[in-house]
């Protein structure tokens, strides 16, 4: 095969590309595989012991538990984050004085790094000192609407997965600015013609701006399946070893204490393994189901 | 134009970047004098990594042969782990007790019997609590630095205030409840005060198995979970949830800053006593030291007074990583920090007590805890205790902990111990497979000893 000079150009090109992927990528991938088919401590050679691995998670409780907590996490996180991210993007374009100022703000949080925002967080909901717990008693001392209870966000274990989701929509700046961007690429003649048969703002957001959106909205859901099934960071530092009673306990920190803690890196991998199986289905049906929804320009 | 010239500037910076910090990364200090350098890692950063450092320059201002690169690494206990598995770990590794059996069992660490041997260590040179510490499956793996040893420490305007006679602490889990009873005050939903609560600082959420002459397991192939004292320990812990309500307990927890703070509950005044180590009148001369305390024997449970002077046991040691360059040459260093005078220089510098059986008048005199006798006493008490020495351990006592939040949890609303026994059987079905299966695997190594060879 003879190949074109700008050919060779363009592959020596995404050759840095190619080798960091297969170096940091691919190679582990395949070896995470294997291992997950061995007893594996790093420091001894790893032993074949078959599907063990799987069948032995497959009666681990705490491996379904962890993994009932991610999916508890994603169902809630990612609907709350898609719909706050593009409201704001929607109240951002709106031309108002400041506007730039105004998309600055909104960005600003998804700049804070993952743990001093957790640390932060963790003083919000702080059960007895926290602001979040106060602004309720200020509600409650006024008799404004009725009395809300205080939970106890952070001790309680029915309500400390919870406050993960909530956390999740501070960080939805990246998204925010992809709408945006997507926002831009409506082309105005539809609202001149939607202006002109008397269509009010809400019947334009639904029929025109939201379906022109589809194919931004199709990809940050998929991104964000994958981010909210990988979330680690913030219950790692908030609630160390899943407290309280493991309410907390996230598939990804499974995977780090059976690898880093145990070092039994054969079932990590497993773990691992299924973990990628879950996304890959997931994204697999989220872009079938949206493909038929999703509304492309060109066509 | 002007957009290219500014990514050519920020390029030009990044490469000026890549020249300098390649170098710092490549670069080694020459050592000029032809000696043998022996890296070591360290888990302390602040004063106990200076007090550890003033001793490596003594041994290398003591001799010529060897220089000891001593290095603090954060998050040691996986660091070393890992660079022994690529093949590069330090000559040293500075690492805690409870890692002994980990690193043991994964082949992680060399077994330095014969070198103590040879340079003349004994198991008599020390509290022999401490050596056992470094032995595992009937193998010496580490050697003592500094050890730690846990007491009751008190708060004695608060037991004056709540009429307790501050001369006379808790003897007893019997009078240690009353005085919390005495303590405790609330105002509406909120705790302001207690006399001891057992979640802080929740270190140890297995220790109180200790407490009450509980056994966490056979030490060698038994998980024993659920004996009737580990029971009995487990309600007392779950008691004070049960008394006060498990959310209100909680909350009063949260209102606590870190430990190493003002805020610090026993500092500030929110408990008249806690469970700490030797480490704690450093703490407390730093961040509150007009308090008036004092430290005495962790309480025993009333009708068992052999069970007396408790105290959990912990230890600071050194190893050699497998696939160290210089191993003579690291243990001749291990060798010198076992010396008396460079033990004792290393443990008032860490402001702890010595591992050493043999103890100097001036070591006891000048340092700087008042209570260090109380220590150094307790350790070598016979109800002291420690961890399981298991490689399954970190995992075992992470089980423990979520047993304990599972207690605390339910304990409020029953009236027998259910919760208490059925937590406990939860850890137990849950960590016994593992340990039969690392005994399986030790048998295949030839590292379990069989029957009537030396236990641990």
């Amino acid at each position: 095969m003879k190949l074109s000079s700008q050919s060779k150009a363009g592959l020596l090109f995404a050759l840095p590309w190619f080798i960091g992927f297969s170096v940091f990528l691919l190679y582990p991938l395949l070896r995470a595989f294997y291992n997950s088919f061995t007893e594996y401590t790093v420091l001894t050679p790893a032993v074949w012991i078959g599907g063990e691995n799987y069948q032995a998670l497959m009666k681990d409780k705490v491996f379904w538990q962890s993994l009932g907590n991610t999916f508890y996490y994603a169902i809630f996180a990612v609907p709350l984050s898609t719909i706050v991210a593009i409201g704001l993007a929607l109240l951002l374009n709106t031309k108002v004085k400041g506007q730039a100022f105004y998309r600055t703000f909104f960005f600003l949080p998804a700049l804070v790094p993952a743990v001093p925002m957790a640390i932060l967080w963790l003083w919000l909901f702080n059960g007895e000192k926290g602001i979040v717990n106060y602004g309720i008693q200020v509600l409650n001392d006024h008799n404004w609407l009725f009395q809300v209870p205080k939970p106890n966000w952070l001790g309680d274990k029915t309500v400390a997965k919870n406050v993960l989701v909530i956390m999740s929509t501070w960080t939805v700046g990246h998204a925010m600015v992809i709408y945006l961007a997507g926002l831009q690429q409506v082309p105005l003649a539809l609202y001149e013609a939607a202006d002109l048969d008397g269509a009010s703002p809400i019947r334009k957001t639904f029929k025109i701006t939201l379906p022109m959106l589809s194919p931004v909205i199709m990809f940050n859901v998929i991104m964000s399946i994958i981010t909210s099934f990988q979330i680690f960071t913030q219950p790692y530092i908030m609630f160390p070893g899943g407290a309280p009673e493991r309410s907390t306990y996230f598939y990804s920190m499974y995977i780090y204490d059976a690898a880093f803690r145990d070092n039994n890196m054969g079932y990590a991998s497993a773990m691992g393994w299924i973990m990628f199986l879950i996304i890959f289905i997931l994204t697999f049906f989220a872009r079938k189901y949206m493909d038929k929804k999703v509304h492309y320009e060109a066509n | 134009m002007k957009w290219a010239k500014f990514v050519s500037a920020l390029s030009i910076i990044a490469i000026i970047w890549a020249v300098f910090a390649g170098e710092a990364v490549v670069k080694k200090t020459p050592r000029t004098d032809r000696r043998i350098v022996v890296t070591y890692w360290e888990k302390w950063g602040d004063f106990e990594a200076d007090a550890m450092r003033a001793v490596v320059d003594d041994f290398n201002k003591s001799q010529d042969r060897i220089f000891v690169d001593f290095q603090s690494v954060t998050n040691i206990g996986q660091k070393a782990m890992l660079a022994t598995s690529g093949g590069i770990p330090p000559d040293v590794a500075g690492l805690f007790g409870p890692n002994v059996a980990q690193y043991a069992y994964n082949n992680a660490v060399i077994p330095l019997d014969e070198l103590a041997q040879e340079a003349g260590i004994k198991r008599e040179d020390y509290i022999t609590q401490y050596y056992d510490i470094c032995t595992y499956r009937g193998k010496l793996w580490a050697l003592p630095s500094c050890p730690a040893s846990t007491a009751l420490h008190y708060n004695r305007k608060m037991l004056a205030d709540a009429g307790w006679d501050p001369d006379n602490p808790p003897k007893t889990i019997e009078e240690l409840t009353r005085l919390d009873e005495m303590v405790f005050k609330k105002d509406g939903d909120t705790i302001k005060k207690m006399g001891f609560l057992p979640t802080d600082p929740g270190w140890w959420p297995w220790a109180w198995s200790g407490v009450f002459g509980g056994k966490l397991w056979d030490g060698e192939s038994k998980i024993t979970m659920t004996t009737p004292e580990n029971i009995e320990a487990f309600t007392w812990m779950g008691s004070f949830a049960k008394r006060y309500g498990t959310a209100t307990v909680q909350s009063f927890q949260q209102g606590f800053g870190s430990f190493k703070s003002p805020q610090n509950a026993f500092m500030d005044n929110k408990t008249a006593t806690v469970l700490q180590g030797v480490w704690m009148a450093n703490f407390i001369e730093k961040f509150n030291p007009e308090l008036d305390w004092g430290a005495v024997a962790f309480p025993y449970p009333e009708d068992r007074p052999e069970l007396a002077n408790s105290t959990i046991i912990d230890l600071d040691i050194l190893v050699i990583p497998r696939g160290a360059k210089h191993p003579k040459e690291a243990f001749e260093f291990i060798r010198y920090v076992q010396t008396q005078a460079a033990m004792e220089k290393l443990c008032s510098g860490q402001k702890k007590q010595s591992p050493l059986a043999n103890v100097s008048e001036e070591f006891i005199k000048n340092h700087p805890n008042p209570f260090v006798e109380l220590f150094q006493d307790l350790a070598s008490s016979p109800t002291a205790y420690s961890t399981p020495k298991t490689p399954i351990w970190p995992q075992w006592a992470d089980e423990i902990k979520s047993a304990t939040e599972v207690i605390n949890g339910r304990i409020e609303a029953e009236e027998n111990q259910g919760s208490v026994r059925a937590a406990l059987q939860a850890v137990q079905d849950r960590m016994q497979p593992k340990l039969d299966n690392v005994i399986r695997r030790e048998r295949a190594l030839g590292i379990y000893p069989e029957k009537g060879s030396v236990a641990n």
